[in-house]
């Protein structure tokens, strides 16, 4: 029962994870047919906006000093801000663009960032400690879980259901909404295409600022590798949901971090180390009975 | 008497002809005036040759991004170290190979048509699966399929060494080496590209649902350039292998991945001309990079690029490309020659049309 219990708060915790860096490329996906290959190297470039730049083993804390509250907002605005400049800087300038050639664009554009970073902060990962207290743990049901991880589930939680509201009760929601599900039509009946794009990204960028806290707090560690992976699970979570559907990108991120969990606990010790592999075998499997995804959007079935 | 179709086609063929002869006229310079490190240059820029033209079999032809052929270039590098390196130097790294694998000491030119071969079986499984997906969707699952490769090559500690390096691999690939493998990939490119399959496939690039109507069979067209494109891919790895000595789960991951694509896009996704074109102008452009990096003394001065310029200034390099000249350099054409007689026959034929 405690193993359960234990199990439940760790895969619940590592799927909310999971499911708000899917949000993030699903949003730009719906909107502009857009897979953005920057998405781990925003989540590493907040990461760093905690240090001080330099090339030393160890890490001064810059913005991580700052009080909690200001922390998170001045964060959040930072992941939303270079979102937003890689937008103008870029991929506006690609708007008819086919797709592939905007998923090469972003994946050059996550290479710069990821250079860039690596110039300033040097290659190797460096030991950060962002409100070390948060990994205490508190015993509930008999499992002892840190703090972070109930804080992680109902933050995910909160960004779900705020970004259900506000797709569905806003004026700029129902926009998006609209340009998700046909962006030609959307824009001929009045919608801002610009607007509704720059929203997106900033959104987007806003909750790779939210993964790159939890993962800067849990792991107590930056580098400029650490978005790589999360990025590539966010993918998958998106693929697997069915490109373009928001709540098929959350519910697959959520299932994709509980499989991962459950095969982490359940693996014979010499076959764990490759957990990865058996994971990604699974979805290619996944997908080959659900091509579509599990998720299909209406917008997703080809017109002729 | 030709149509001009016909002459179109056979002028088709001539592309690969110009090609080898570029790529020759390069290696004779170098071996003519370079010095010894510009001939590893030249070396290592023919390698990237043959990765990224076997990446245009498939990325090319199709029209779908594939983020994996890092994944078959280590599959054929480890497969053929584990064939060309000394049982002694096995036994003490690589303990867990099977007792015949362990024995084996292949000469190097079979063992580089194992990689390649091992790669396009795997190509053939992992296509059979991924290949079923749409574009976007097939391009993501490769992506997946890269981070597999990576995951079981960096822990299979008694079979690849883990993320310890493998070292001691037989350096036999020089220029000319690079230059056979390099031809021999362009001109089966040419002729895949030329032939019913290819032609199909370029059609469902072109337009999925029309090619579908004309009875098309685009999953298994897919499927073939795939298996094609990942036997040179895994040539590739092992001459990548063989030309450093050195073999790291690492060096065939992001890196490698980028830089491949980068070439392929800024020469021009759309031919075969492209992809080599894409290869020399990037090389140059990272050699010169590098020596910037390096400094050099203009006068009394000494200038220098910081550090990790050479890849910013690339992956801008890249997206500059596709903002301006979103077909690449090439813009989708092929260099061609039109001998005199097939321009002759098209005169003809034009006027007995009249």
């Amino acid at each position: 029962m405690t193993n359960l219990a234990q199990l439940f708060f760790d895969a619940a915790s590592l799927g909310g994870l999971y499911a708000m860096a899917a949000l993030g490329i699903a949003l730009i996906f719906g909107v502009m047919n857009l897979v953005n290959f920057a998405h781990g190297e925003y989540i590493a470039f907040c990461v760093f906006a905690l240090i001080v730049p330099s090339t030393d083993a160890v890490a001064m804390m810059f913005l991580g000093r700052a009080p909690a509250l200001v922390l998170i907002l001045v964060v959040l605005a930072l992941g939303g801000l270079i979102a937003v400049a890689s937008e103008y800087a870029v991929f506006r300038h690609l708007r008819r663009a086919d797709p592939v050639a905007m998923m090469i664009a972003s994946f050059a554009l996550g290479f710069v960032i990821r250079n860039a970073l690596l110039a300033a902060y040097g290659g190797r990962p460096k030991a950060i400690s962002l409100w070390p207290g948060l990994n205490t743990p508190v015993n509930i049901a008999g499992a002892s879980v840190p703090l972070l991880q109930l804080i992680v589930i109902v933050t995910t939680l909160l960004v779900v259901t705020g970004l259900a509201l506000l797709l569905k009760k806003t004026r700029i929601g129902l926009e998006m909404r609209a340009a998700a599900e046909n962006f030609t039509m959307a824009r001929l009946l009045g919608v801002r295409a610009n607007r509704v794009i720059t929203g997106a990204f900033a959104l987007s960028g806003a909750l790779a600022a939210a993964v790159a806290l939890i993962m800067a707090t849990q792991t107590g560690v930056a580098d400029v590798k650490m978005g790589g992976q999360i990025m590539l699970v966010a993918f998958i979570a998106t693929v697997l949901g069915g490109l373009g559907s928001l709540p098929g990108a959350v519910a697959a991120g959520f299932m994709v971090g509980i499989v991962s969990v459950v095969l982490q606990a359940w693996l014979p010790l010499d076959a764990r180390p490759f957990r990865d592999a058996f994971l990604y075998t699974l979805v290619i499997v996944c997908l080959l009975l659900r091509p579509q995804g599990l998720f299909v959007p209406a917008s997703a079935k080809p017109r002729v | 008497m030709q149509s001009q179709h016909t002459s179109n086609r056979i002028a088709a063929y001539s592309t690969p002809v110009v090609l080898a002869v570029l790529l020759l006229g390069f290696v004779v310079l170098v071996a003519l005036f370079g010095d010894k490190a510009l001939a590893r240059t030249m070396a290592e820029t023919l390698v990237r040759v043959v990765l990224v033209v076997s990446l245009w079999i498939f990325v090319g032809n199709s029209g779908v991004i594939n983020f994996g052929h890092a994944g078959y270039m280590a599959i054929g590098a480890y497969c053929s170290a584990w064939l060309t390196l000394k049982p002694q130097s096995k036994a003490l790294f690589l303990p867990d190979l099977p007792d015949w694998l362990m024995q084996a000491q292949w000469p190097v030119f079979p063992a580089a048509i194992a990689g390649g071969l091992l790669a396009a079986f795997i190509a053939l499984l992992s296509g059979a699966a991924i290949l079923r997906l749409s574009g976007i969707a097939a391009s993501i699952a490769t992506f997946a399929f890269l981070a597999i490769v990576n995951t079981v090559y960096s822990n299979w500690e008694g079979v690849t060494g883990a993320t310890s390096s493998v070292v001691g691999l037989p350096r036999y690939v020089n220029q000319w080496v690079a230059l056979g493998w390099a031809v021999a990939a362009i001109f089966a490119a040419n002729l895949y590209a030329n032939s019913a399959s290819g032609l199909a496939l370029r059609a469902t690039r072109e337009d999925e649902v029309a090619a579908r109507a004309s009875g098309i069979d685009m999953y298994r067209h897919r499927l073939l350039s795939l298996v094609i494109s990942g036997f040179f891919t895994g040539v590739s790895g092992a001459l990548l292998g063989h030309s450093i000595g050195v073999l790291n789960p690492d060096s065939f991951y992001l890196g490698i991945t980028f830089i491949s694509l980068a070439m392929l896009v800024v020469g021009g996704i759309g031919s075969l001309s492209g992809a080599v074109m894409g290869v020399l102008l990037l090389s140059l452009l990272i050699e010169l990079l590098v020596r910037a990096e390096q400094g050099m003394a203009i006068g009394t001065t000494h200038f220098a690029l910081p550090s990790g310029s050479q890849e910013i200034l690339i992956g801008m390099a890249m997206i500059l490309v596709l903002i301006v000249r979103p077909n690449g350099v090439t813009a989708g054409k092929e260099f061609k020659l039109k001998p005199q007689w097939l321009r002759q026959s098209r005169l003809d034929s034009a006027k007995s049309t009249n």
